[in-house]
Parts: C-alpha cells; sequence; structure tokens
C-alpha cells in the first residue's frame, strides 16, 4: 500500500495545487467585491484548498486524522453556505439587490 | 511517468483551471457550473490521493447539495449582474498582486520546507489506533468509520450539531409568517356543528319570508 502512494506524485506537488487554488479563491474576494454569491463561492474554493492540504498530509503521514479533520471542514462548509446563503435571500428581499456596497445600515 | 502522475496532472489542472473560471465567469450559472467541475476534479485527486470517502462525500455533499443550493440562489434572485461587474477590474491590481503574493510564499514554503524526522518517523508507525485500522485489508470509508464512530465520536456528534444548528438558522431566516391570506382551519371545520350552520325555518305559505 505504501510503494503504490509514493510512486504517486509527491506531497509538494498536491500542496502546491492547494495553495494555487487558495490563491485563486483570495483573488476572486478582491476582484467580485460587490457580487456576494461569488464571494461565497471564492470563500468554498479556500476550504476546498484547505481540504486538499489534509487529505495530503493524511497520505503522507499514513494518519487518518486528517481525513476526519478534512470531514469536520466539509462540514463547517455546508453549514456556511447555507446560512450564507439563507442570509443572501433575506437580503434580496428586503433590499431588492444584493450588491455588498449597500450593505452600509450599520454604518450610516 | 507512471499513470498516478498523468491523472494528477490532468486533475490538477482542471481544479485550477475551474477555479479560475469560478472567479472569472462573466455569467453567476457559468461560476456555479465552474464550481461544480473544480469540485470534481478535487474528488479525482482525493481519489488518487487514497481518501475514496471523502472524494464520495465531496460529490454527494457539495456538488449535490451546496452547488445546487447555489445554482437556485443565482437563478431565483433576479439581479442584474452585469451592474455588479461594473468596476470589476478596479481591484483586480491588488488582488492580483494578493494572490501572486501568496502564491510565491506558499511554493517557497513548500520548496525549502525539510520533512523532520519525526513525521517519517510517525508515518513508520501512527498512532496505536490508526495503526490498528490501516494495518487492516479494509477500505478507506471503513477505516474512517471505525475511528470516527470511536475515537472522534464527540467530534462527530458536534458536526451532527452544527448541522441541525445550520439548518435551523437557516429556517428562521428564511420563513416568513404571510398574513392576509385564506387559511383551511381543520379543527374549525371539524367543531362545526349542526346546530351553529343549519337553520330550519317554516314559512308560512304563500307570504314569504
Amino acid at each position: 500500500m505504501e510503494n503504490e502512494l509514493v510512486a504517486g506524485p509527491s506531497l509538494g506537488a498536491y500542496l502546491t495545487v492547494a495553495g494555487i487554488l487558495f490563491a485563486i479563491g483570495v483573488a476572486g474576494i478582491f476582484l467580485n467585491r460587490k457580487n456576494v454569491i461569488i464571494i461565497l463561492m471564492s470563500i468554498e474554493l479556500m476550504l476546498l484548498a484547505v481540504n486538499i492540504n489534509f487529505v495530503a498530509f493524511s497520505m503522507f503521514l499514513q494518519d487518518l486524522v486528517g481525513q476526519v479533520f478534512a470531514f469536520m471542514v466539509l462540514t463547517v462548509a455546508a453549514a456556511e453556505a447555507a446560512i450564507g446563503l439563507a442570509i443572501l435571500v433575506t437580503f434580496f428581499r428586503n433590499r431588492g439587490d444584493i450588491a455588498v456596497t449597500s450593505a452600509n445600515t450599520m454604518r450610516n | 511517468m507512471g499513470f498516478a502522475d498523468i491523472s494528477f496532472i490532468v486533475f490538477a489542472v482542471f481544479t485550477v483551471v475551474s477555479g479560475l473560471g469560478v472567479i472569472l465567469a462573466k455569467n453567476p450559472v457559468h461560476s456555479v457550473l465552474m464550481l461544480i467541475l473544480a469540485f470534481i476534479s478535487t474528488a479525482g485527486l482525493f481519489v488518487l490521493m487514497g481518501a475514496e470517502y471523502l472524494a464520495f462525500l465531496l460529490v454527494v455533499v457539495y456538488v449535490g447539495a451546496v452547488a445546487v443550493l447555489f445554482l437556485f440562489v443565482v437563478m431565483m434572485l433576479d439581479v442584474d449582474f452585469a451592474e455588479l461587474r461594473a468596476d470589476y477590474m478596479r481591484y483586480a491590481p491588488l488582488g492580483g498582486l494578493v494572490a501572486v503574493a501568496l502564491v510565491v510564499q506558499i511554493g517557497l514554503m513548500v520548496a525549502n520546507w525539510q520533512i523532520p524526522d519525526e513525521a517519517l518517523a510517525a508515518r513508520q508507525a501512527p498512532t496505536e489506533v490508526i495503526r490498528t485500522v490501516t494495518d487492516a485489508e479494509v477500505g478507506n470509508a471503513e477505516q474512517l468509520g471505525m475511528v470516527l464512530y470511536t475515537r472522534y465520536v464527540h467530534f462527530f456528534q458536534i458536526a451532527g450539531l452544527i448541522l441541525l444548528v445550520a439548518m435551523i438558522g437557516a429556517i428562521t431566516l428564511t420563513f416568513r409568517e404571510r398574513r392576509g391570506i385564506k387559511v383551511q382551519d381543520v379543527g374549525k371545520q371539524v367543531g362545526r356543528r349542526r346546530e351553529d350552520a343549519v337553520e330550519v325555518v317554516s314559512v308560512p305559505t304563500g307570504r314569504g319570508i
């Protein structure tokens, strides 16, 4: 089992993919500053990158705990998406648009 | 270069390209579809890493539930998405700078990182519970179950509680009581008696009421 895993791509390769995906998520938040839906999707991408890291280390260390942790991250990501979209729908119902820049009632 | 390496390159390229598609697509529906592609590609990466159960979970939970939820919301909200993209490029330099800085930093970290001896030792001899699990000739899902339901059962319960709270929160946020609409009241209907509803009037002949 170990040999077959070692023969594949190295840990660094997985970490690099996860890093790039995380950076894409961060850039997405900057680019789509006004569109909350895309921001939520960017956050999902970042959590996905974190999960790749956890599973990569779980594979490398032959330790299942990384996968258990990834499981928890998955749960929290699903909960976050549900709550975020519910807030979004409520916001749209009250304001008629979803522009984040118009969400300044607390400030004014 | 073995089959695993080629598969890795294919899945990794698809993950990164679809990730870029999510943040660059003009139409949010395309963004969601790209997100689904990213999830499926990552599930492929998980299979390559030997985490089949998480790969299944990613397809079922993310593609089946979360992405479809996004799709519903995107299609349901009547928003002028072109207007939201009006000053799209305004923060592009800053966002690009942050992203490039992140990639460079992570790349430096990965490149300069030495695997400590303790990690190699831990790899040779994992913790007691884990070793007994991985030694057995069982699949990834069964291994994960054996750990999740015993050693990490409290975490598992807390995860369920988080989902419950999220569900209640989402329902509470979006629930609205509609007033002034006609609703059937079953109790009232059943509790209705003949004496309340029917009045027997004896009408004298030729006079009417």
